[in-house]
């Protein structure tokens, strides 16, 4: 079985938990400016790195509780859990 | 005085059955009768409201077996009292919560409760939950929402020498996780 490491619950089992997608997607601060494409690319491209990738994960069936992690796409090893809001401390291969 | 001749009148929906330990394994399953739940809702709390602690470690229960209050979140709290109770706890709560925001909903309608008791509980609630129930992982006195089959549940292990868990499911759900018990415990018996 898979754990996940809740920042409110601890180790919990994967069948407890929603993922939400790519984490730090930040909404442009000013929408009206941006063109079709630039908007488009807001809204629907997203990463999919070969590697350490940001997601957002959700304790659906627990604390009901939204936080970030860390998680190694090719061996499905989740590096780090932190709250919404903060920063990792190890990087992924996704950011720009 | 109407409200409470409805309460009177609501109907459990697995009945009122005597405590039953179907395989002979030393596993009684037992639906409980009526209780007031209500669900609570604060961002910033205070250390206790209407007698019951707010302060404690998440996945916690305190209060006692007829009164008791299990935090499922950092701001979400589970309570059980005597349907009796059920009128009058949310303005005591309120009162003590004062002008900070929050929400206390009424939810004794929604949520039935069923006992699993007895030295080998454990043993049918993991066929359908996946927590480690062991007791360090999950002493007694823990308290958390998660899965059983394909249900959603609260599970709350109560204080005691033998262990006596407490599973909170929706009403809707109450005769899939009942139905599911007692077959988990025929199986392990």
């Amino acid at each position: 079985m898979l754990l996940i490491a809740c920042p409110h619950c601890g180790n919990r089992p994967e069948t407890e938990f929603r993922c939400g997608g790519q984490a730090h997607i930040a909404r442009p601060a000013d929408p009206a400016a941006l063109s079709d494409a630039q908007w488009a690319e807001h809204l629907f491209v997203r990463a999919n790195p070969r590697g350490v990738h940001a997601e957002r994960w959700c304790h659906a069936h627990g604390c009901g509780r939204w936080f970030n992690a860390l998680r190694d796409t090719v061996s499905d090893r989740f590096l780090e859990t932190y709250p919404t809001g903060a920063q990792p401390t190890q990087t992924s291969d996704a950011r720009a | 005085m109407l409200e409470a001749l409805y309460r009177t009148a609501r109907a459990l929906p697995l009945g009122r059955f005597p405590a039953a330990d179907p395989a002979g394994s030393g596993i009684v399953i037992q639906p409980a009768g009526a209780e007031a739940r209500l669900s609570l809702r604060v961002r910033d709390p205070v250390a206790s409201a209407a007698g019951l602690a707010l302060d404690r470690p998440i996945n916690r229960l305190s209060g006692d077996a007829r009164r008791w209050i299990a935090r499922l979140g950092p701001d979400e709290w589970l309570i059980g009292a005597d349907e009796a109770e059920g009128d009058t706890l949310p303005g005591a709560l309120a009162a003590d919560l004062g002008e900070r925001p929050h929400a206390i909903v009424d939810i004794s309608h929604r949520n039935v409760g069923i006992d699993v008791s007895g030295a080998r509980a454990a043993i049918a609630l993991n066929a359908g939950c996946p927590l480690d129930l062991g007791e360090a992982a999950f002493p007694a006195r823990s308290a958390t929402r998660t899965l059983l089959g394909k249900a959603e549940i609260v599970l709350i292990r109560r204080p005691g020498a033998v262990p006596h868990y407490r599973v909170e499911c929706w009403r809707s759900f109450s005769t899939y996780v009942h139905g599911f018990l007692v077959e988990a415990a025929r199986s392990a018996g």
